[in-house]
């Protein structure tokens, strides 16, 4: 009850936004906000991981690749050149199958985008779980390479496979009717609508894992964190809690890499690229690692000014550089620091200097 | 029947034998200490027994169940629990949660019923705060329970830790130096809470260098020296044995 009351503050903003870019004729910051939610679903699922749970993870950007790509490959590619097989023929009778027609006439058999979702998602779990198992047995460096590992290999995958388009990715994803009137998808007419599927989807998601986090489960995590060895002692089975969280923070992206597929129309390789990864654990480092509120509100601001092209050519740069200023300066996160305490003890200083001089 | 038994325990690290044939049996009830020198395969024994490591040869038998092949976690969820040398909180945690962590085994909320707040969590969780501000009350720690453990004085922390270790209800507590770092005074408390948990019927296994400590509260001692068990005895008959004193005293 008390985790619902502290998200209302935050259904009160995401309408005020609404309200407000309505009222100054600047709807489409909208489109940035909903894509800067869905990349935030994926963070604050890494937050979990990488804060509380304490294992790092590079290869996040995988997870979030392997559900969008996916996905907008079963919606997109048509199955009938292999409409005689028998998996066709299953997936056909379970009512999974979708028939329509192309930009160009032409006829199409595709999966419907919530078996391509279910399936997205379920694999982006599966193949956590194969990588999980041998990878969580390292401890910190040599878990960041391996789980880099995994991303470079989804991104070669990506780029290599037909499948999945090559360097130009997959376009012309169709949307993803969540029910009757609401669907997720990039059309004009449906922005506003989207811009509250995308947000009424984090806020759930932040609740699941405000939950967790206070809970018998979340102390377990936080307690590996704290000290493997105490938290084996205390009957915690590390190992599985690694394991399921990594699963957890995996569906997680994989949910979002779905969602933002559908929203944009397409999926490309950049979005499986080893600089996204190192992206969102800069993003999770800034918002103060084991601070899911943190990782929320850093998730927002730096996706919408990334996405608003604020950063220019200079994108990854800036991510990277805001990874070695938040090591150096606020290991704990931008809103540990006392910027008042701060700029008055600075500015203290100086007037000290000053009289000195005098 | 002996609530742990051990039997001819050997560790070998490469040319290193750093417990050679030990075996002594902890009755239930009683405070048990294993004392020595450096060196002489104290943690190494207890590592053993708390499954941190597999021994070279022997075994560790737990209320008549062999413990081979068990690790940590499950060792503790079949009721032992155990402190460390070097106090190991869970930094970044108040004292009320690193003793709530104890209770893990005691509970099963999964993380599906965590996410979604079932109601069957409501009353375990309040029952996991409830026993563990119990434990802090009964170590006398309760106005630290929401300070952050690691802040707390280091005798405040071994506090915590023994609540913690509590937590589990365990029906045997290994102690691994619970002096360690600690001054006189609060060495003298440790012991009087050691006994305090001794009187709750929690049998106690200790692994100690202060001499005091030991010789204060323990009903048996086991004393090791480069691996070996030299002797075994109450307390009165270990201080007048002529090889103990030879090796704590050194030879005339």
């Amino acid at each position: 009850m008390k985790k619902l009351l502290s998200i209302l503050p935050l259904l009160v903003v995401v309408i005020g936004v609404h309200l407000l870019t309505s009222a100054t004729d600047t709807m489409y910051y909208l489109t940035q906000m909903t894509m800067s939610a869905y990349y935030s679903l994926l963070i604050i699922g890494l937050c979990v991981l990488m804060g509380y749970a304490g294992q790092i993870s590079l290869g996040h950007a995988g997870f979030f690749a392997i559900g969008g790509y996916l996905s907008a490959a079963l919606t997109t590619h048509s199955l009938i050149p292999h409409q005689n097989t028998t998996l066709v023929g299953l997936l056909d009778s379970a009512g999974l199958l979708l028939s329509g027609q192309n930009l160009y006439g032409e006829a199409l058999l595709v999966v419907t985008p919530w078996a391509a979702c279910i399936i997205a998602v379920l694999t982006a779990a599966i193949i956590a779980v194969i990588i999980g198992i041998p990878v969580l047995k390292l401890k910190g460096h040599y878990l960041a390479m391996a789980t880099l590992g995994f991303g470079i290999i989804i991104y070669r995958v990506a780029l290599a496979m037909e499948y999945f388009g090559e360097a130009d990715g997959i376009s012309e994803v169709p949307p993803f009717v969540l029910m009757s009137g609401l669907s997720v998808s990039g059309n004009f007419s449906d922005r506003v609508q989207n811009y509250y599927i995308a947000w009424v989807l984090l806020l759930i998601g932040m609740v699941l894992l405000l939950n967790l986090i206070d809970s018998r489960v979340g102390r377990a995590l936080r307690g590996i964190h704290g000290s493997d060895e105490a938290a084996d002692a205390m009957g915690v089975n590390t190992a599985r809690f690694k394991l399921q969280t990594f699963v957890l923070s995996a569906v997680f992206a994989a949910v979002a890499g779905v969602l933002l597929t559908h929203y944009n129309g397409g999926i490309g390789p950049s979005e499986a690229g080893v600089m996204k990864s190192v992206r969102y654990v800069a993003i999770v480092a800034v918002g103060g690692m084991a601070h899911l509120w943190g990782a929320l509100l850093m998730g927002i601001v730096l996706n919408f000014l990334s996405l608003r092209g604020v950063f220019g050519s200079y994108d990854d740069a800036v991510f990277g550089l805001i990874l070695i200023v938040i090591m150096l300066f606020a290991p704990n996160g931008i809103l540990s620091l006392n910027i008042r305490h701060r700029l008055k003890h600075f500015l203290g200083r100086r007037k000290q200097d000053k009289e000195g001089e005098a | 029947m002996a609530l742990l038994e051990v039997k001819q325990l050997n560790k070998r690290f490469g040319g290193l034998l750093a417990v050679n044939d030990v075996s002594f049996q902890v009755e239930p009830g009683q405070i048990k200490a294993v004392i020595g020198p450096n060196g002489a395969g104290k943690t190494t024994l207890f590592n053993m027994i708390s499954g941190t490591f597999p021994a070279t040869s022997g075994t560790v038998s737990f209320k008549g169940r062999e413990l081979k092949g068990k690790k940590p976690f499950q060792v503790a969820g079949l009721g032992m629990a155990r402190t460390f040398q070097n106090i190991k909180m869970f930094s970044g945690m108040t004292a009320l949660e690193n003793v709530m962590v104890g209770r893990h085994v005691q509970s099963n909320s999964g993380f599906f019923a965590s996410m979604f707040r079932m109601p069957w969590t409501w009353k375990e969780e309040r029952n996991i705060r409830d026993k563990s501000m119990e434990l802090l009350a009964f170590l006398e720690i309760e106005e630290h329970a929401h300070t952050d453990a690691a802040s707390l004085a280091f005798g405040q922390q071994r506090a915590v830790e023994l609540a913690r270790a509590l937590a589990l209800e365990p029906s045997l507590l290994l102690l691994d130096e619970p002096a360690a770092g600690l001054n006189i005074y609060e060495t003298a408390e440790v012991g009087r809470l050691i006994t305090k948990i001794r009187d709750l019927g929690i049998t106690v296994l200790l692994v100690e260098h202060d001499m005091s400590l030991v010789m204060d509260i323990s009903d048996e001692i086991v004393v090791l020296c480069f691996g070996e068990k030299i002797a075994e005895d109450a307390p009165e008959k270990i201080q007048q044995d002529p090889e103990v004193i030879k090796i704590y005293l050194g030879e005339e």
